[in-house]
């Protein structure tokens, strides 16, 4: 009963706000044009988005998580890039 | 995603498996998400494969049942709305497999264990659907009881299946209201058609509260689940909160619940009468009244679908070769 293996796609759907096209699950489909129509009727059953994206898994290069320690951690110690780190005056009013 | 990645079991000493295991759990006991490429012990894996899959399957079976009525329904509205519940199980069922192939599993072995009778699937689909009013109790009782069930999912430990059990309860709320709807109607109507629906739950009544799986003492997976945070919940516990739920909205319709010894505690539960679980383990073992039918259905679904899957791979592969070619040109 063995069947043959069909590739895994990522699908990203953006929504009607205007936002990105986000991910939103995976599906196997034969080719780009089929990946598409399955990704229509499995993740846009009630109108979730307006534009859909399909890209093979195996086109996905994904950081390590074991080196997420490593890739994450400069960006922890900066507070400075964020606007809080900031004092402003309350006379000034909203900035 | 990630699902070829992870095909190699990984190896390690034991000792550095027991500190790997112990911090394992202090993420779970922090409330962190597991990951796909997240290192857990390979009972972990092998436990939520099972139960994800088992659950893929119970979507994928579950609509059988319900899909023996569309052609069927009363009305062109009930129709529409019962094809879209049958629509989205099947969604739900696609939901789940990609979850389980997170873990390193393939679609083809999973649905193939299936078909192959090795795989279980909730009990509650071994039932018939007899009349039009079992399509009610199915989405009041059967979609409750799932609903019951899958909330506490949406905060289980790995992230994949949690994220997939926030898609599916999303979803599935509509389906809980159809089947009221559907009873209302029923219960409402002539005598006969209340006859049909009280009968319907009589049949469905005993079967529906086996969906929280055997009582708390007999269980089998209940203790590393709960330590791993898959379950939040004994069965014990949400069957109680099932049938506090259910009783109330039974009396709305004027209809019994088929449990004489059934009484309210002094704290307001609802106290049900013994339940036969020999019933319960012979549906399991293949022995309930449509067993047989439904993995009948499926293996005859999947085989006449062959010729589609062939065909397509065929042109796909077709339209890569033409493309090289051209490529080359």
């Amino acid at each position: 009963m063995a069947t043959p293996n069909t590739p895994l796609w990522e699908v990203f759907i953006r929504s009607r706000n205007g936002l990105a096209h986000k991910h939103c699950g995976s599906l196997h489909a034969p080719d780009a044009t089929m990946a598409l129509q399955a990704a229509r009727d499995l993740y846009t059953r009630r109108g979730e988005g307006l534009s859909i994206w399909v890209v093979p898994s195996s086109a996905i290069t994904a950081s390590d998580p074991a080196d997420k320690g490593m890739m994450f951690e400069p960006a922890e110690s900066k507070i400075y890039r964020h606007p809080t780190f900031y004092e402003v005056p309350e006379e000034v009013g909203h900035m | 995603m990630y699902t070829q990645a992870l095909n190699s079991p990984e190896e390690g000493s034991l000792a550095e498996d027991a500190v790997r295991a112990s911090r394992f759990q202090s993420r779970i006991d922090a409330e962190e998400r597991i990951e796909p490429n997240d290192w857990m012990p390979s009972a972990y894996r092998k436990t939520l494969i099972r139960q994800i899959s088992q659950h893929a399957h119970s979507e994928i079976v579950g609509m059988l049942p319900e899909g023996n009525w569309i052609t069927r329904a009363p009305s062109l509205r009930r129709k529409a709305a019962l094809l879209a519940k049958v629509q989205d199980e099947c969604g739900h069922g696609l939901y789940l497999y990609a979850a389980a192939e997170t873990l390193g599993a393939s679609r083809e072995e999973l649905v193939d264990a299936m078909l192959a009778g090795k795989a279980k699937y909730s009990s509650i689909f071994n039932y018939p659907t007899l009349t039009w009013a079992d399509i009610g109790v199915i989405g009041w009782l059967v979609d409750g009881a799932a609903i019951m069930n899958q909330i506490p999912l949406c905060r289980c430990s790995y992230g994949p299946y949690a994220r997939a059990m926030i898609r599916v309860c999303k979803e599935e709320s509509f389906h809980q209201r159809q089947g009221y709807e559907i009873m209302l109607t029923l219960c409402r109507g002539t005598a006969e058609q209340k006859a049909m629906a009280q009968d319907a739950l009589n049949r469905w009544w005993w079967p529906v509260l086996m969906m929280f799986g055997p009582p708390d003492q007999a269980s089998q997976h209940s203790d590393t689940s709960t330590k791993w945070k898959i379950k939040r919940f004994s069965n014990d516990e949400l069957r109680q909160k099932f049938i506090d739920a259910t009783v109330p909205q039974a009396q709305y319709l004027g209809l019994t619940i088929p449990d004489p010894e059934m009484k309210q505690d002094e704290q307001g539960h609802w106290v049900h009468g013994p339940i036969d679980w020999n019933e319960f383990k012979q549906v399991l073992a293949g022995n309930g009244p449509c067993n047989r039918d439904r993995l009948a259905a499926r293996r005859k679904a999947h085989a006449d679908g062959a010729w589609v899957r062939e065909a397509a791979a065929a042109y796909a592969e077709k339209r890569a070769r033409r493309q090289m070619a051209q490529a080359a040109e």
